[in-house]
């Protein structure tokens, strides 16, 4: 096996709390990996820290919020311990971020071209002729008519789907190694959705791009990802590969995940719910976090379980669900 | 764009013409000139000749529609006091009152914009903190008092600047300015100061809260994702979005500065046109309080004419031409 491109381990996200005081831990001694052109699929309901996570990796962490310990080493180089600057180089250029709702993503009052050549020009020193082009052709490579003409628009402008492929555009401007893709299509009408995604696809895997997609949409998951790591209350609890652990769930989190996927195959049957609610990071139940909502809990569940390895797999969990669900 | 300023050129023109009766009818309740302008030891004759000289032996409507007449021909009636043309007395006095707001609006910008904007971008500096306590203050202490301490510390006691006037002036675009000449500007820092206290706490403290309301929005969380260097996330992404409410307040506030400058100018003896309409209100000389509103109403209806078209320059959302 080759290096990975993003080794991420033991990362600790605290907000508030500082020098020696603990703060709230949104993320809680996460470790993933991510191999160069390879989609990792970071899956967690809301509140589980999964996109704190990819702020982390990005270091845009908002104040209080601060990487309190672990590495993220991205090839060969500990990001958490880059200075600003430094760090500056690499957004962008080498680890892009595509966010959420591509309606907030765009600044409002200024033009698409603006927007895009500033994003040439922080990391190339090429003049605003050379940048406007490269701006047009990366417009036209994400599916954008007359992109020429639409370089001088504003984002309020263009629908929400385009605009998400405006800002995939500049995504992949510099061509990055990585890209953290924070939820691109959960604002976005099914039917367009499923556009963006098979873009997003062709063009991540004609560049040999790793992708960390993260989701709470386990059906894009299996559509687009290699691996898989599920997120609770700031815990890993399962990862490994996508096809495994979805057929094969070793968690009881993850099992329950995507039994309250609706199927076909269990047509007729009342979908399952976990029972309870994710709690609130202020108030975590002792030891396993899922333990409050798990019906396999025992009295050893009150120790936090570690990451117990399983073939390819690592699943935190002393009673692991044996065989799949059906 | 050239539709939408024809029809605010009319819905203008419409504001303008309703201002001229509330003015009219208004300046009319307040009293009757004739009292303070006629020696009580005239006899009735006296008295009759001088009302038909003012034209006040006429109803009020009918009054008003020879105002109205004069008003087309661009004529405001004359001074019962000075006996001169109204308009040309308060446009005299206009450069004062105009050099005082600019150099006082000027202030208030180029400190309070800054500083809020450090305030905003360092909220838990204690340096912020002092800055915005120090806005609260400036918000809280009455100009009139303030105006006095300054004239008590750098005037009296250091003897730094002169107390009162506009000191010598020169000839520039037909007016005359003080700015030009050194010690007409010894002569404007103290008053303009006094002015700016208020709107640079006003532009301080709404460019803080701009600053905090930007901040956290996905554009600029994208913006630092692309990797552009903070100096420019700030000057182009945050401000370009901060100007929007800022203009509104600075071009509001710059009316309200020539309208209302009344007590600096009391204050520092500034010849201007607040003291002119103290005065003549003093005197209930109608045509120049008539003439001075009317010239303040335009003045508001340009400046929101004005800050429209500077929205649609900063917000592209924004177009004159869609339905206003």
């Amino acid at each position: 096996m080759t290096t990975p491109l993003l080794s991420v381990s033991n990362l600790v996200t605290e907000f508030g709390g500082e020098k020696g005081a603990s703060g709230l831990k949104a993320v809680n001694d996460v470790s993933f990996k991510v191999e160069r052109g390879r989609v990792l699929g970071l899956v967690g309901e809301s509140g589980s820290g999964k996109s704190v996570t990819g702020f982390s990796v990005m270091r845009l962490l908002e104040r209080p919020g601060r990487i309190a310990s672990g590495q993220i080493i991205f090839d060969g180089v500990d990001l958490a311990r880059l200075s600003n600057e430094e760090m500056r180089q690499i957004r962008g250029k080498r680890i892009a971020m595509v966010f959420q709702d591509p309606m907030m993503t765009l600044n409002p009052v200024l033009t698409i071209e603006t927007q895009m050549v500033e994003a040439v020009r922080a990391h190339d020193q090429v003049s605003k002729t050379i940048a406007r082009q490269r701006a047009r052709d990366a417009l036209g490579l994400v599916g954008i008519p007359s992109p020429e003409e639409r370089l001088s628009s504003y984002p309020h402008q263009f629908s929400g789907g385009m605009r998400q492929r405006v800002v995939i555009a500049i995504a992949l401007l510099h061509k990055p190694e990585l890209i953290i893709a924070d939820e691109p299509t959960t604002a976005l009408d099914v039917t367009i959705q499923s556009q963006i995604i098979s873009e997003f696809q062709k063009l991540t895997e004609e560049s040999d791009t790793a992708v960390i997609w993260i989701t709470h949409d386990l059906a894009i998951v299996s559509r687009l990802a290699d691996d898989i790591a599920v997120m609770y209350a700031g815990r890993l609890v399962e990862s490994g590969p996508v096809s495994s652990v979805l057929t094969d769930p070793k968690h009881p989190y993850t099992a329950g995940l995507i039994a309250s996927v609706p199927s076909r195959n269990r047509r007729g049957v009342p979908l399952r719910q976990i029972p309870g609610m994710t709690p609130a990071i202020t108030m975590l139940p002792k030891g396993c976090s899922f333990r409050t909502r798990c019906d396999r809990a025992t009295d050893e569940c009150l120790v936090v379980p570690p990451l117990f390895p399983q073939q390819e797999r690592f699943v935190r969990c002393f009673h692991p669900v044996m065989k799949a669900m059906t | 764009m050239v539709t939408s300023i024809i029809r605010r050129l009319f819905q203008a023109l419409f504001v303008v013409l309703a201002m001229t009766v509330i003015v009219f009818i208004g300046v009319s309740v307040i009293g009757n000139p004739v009292d303070i302008l006629i020696n009580p030891d005239a006899n009735q004759v006296e008295r009759a000749r001088v009302i038909a000289h003012y034209g006040l032996d006429e109803p009020l409507w009918k009054q008003y529609f020879i105002f109205l007449r004069g008003l087309a021909q661009g004529d405001f009636g004359d001074s019962f006091v000075y006996g001169r043309p109204a308009l040309g007395l308060i446009l005299e006095r206009l450069p004062a009152t105009l050099e005082l707001a600019i150099a006082a609006l000027g202030i208030a910008i180029v400190v309070g914009l800054p500083l809020g904007l450090y305030a905003g971008l360092y909220p838990s500096r204690i340096s912020s903190r002092t800055i915005m306590t120090g806005s609260i203050l400036g918000f809280s202490l009455p100009t009139f008092w303030v105006g006095l301490m300054l004239i008590m510390i750098f005037s009296v006691e250091l003897g730094w600047l002169p107390t009162n006037g506009r000191g010598p002036t020169l000839e520039f675009l037909g007016g005359q300015w003080s700015f030009l000449t050194s010690d007409g500007l010894r002569h404007l820092l103290l008053p303009a100061l006094n002015l700016a206290l208020f709107k640079t706490s006003l532009i301080l403290r709404l460019t803080r809260a701009g600053v905090q309301e930007v901040l956290p929005q996905d554009y600029i969380k994208f913006a630092r994702a692309k990797g552009l260097r903070e100096r420019r996330v700030i000057a182009v992404h945050v401000l370009k979005n901060l100007m929007i409410p800022v203009v509104t307040i600075v071009g509001l506030e710059f009316g309200s500065l020539i309208a209302f400058s009344v007590v600096t100018e009391s204050i520092f003896a500034w010849p201007g046109m607040g003291k002119l309409i103290i005065d003549s209100i003093n005197l209930l000389d109608r045509p120049v309080i008539v003439a001075y509103l009317m010239i303040m109403v335009l003045l508001f209806v340009v400046l929101n004419f004005v800050i429209d078209i500077c929205y649609t320059i900063l917000d592209p959302r924004v177009r004159l031409d869609s339905k206003a």
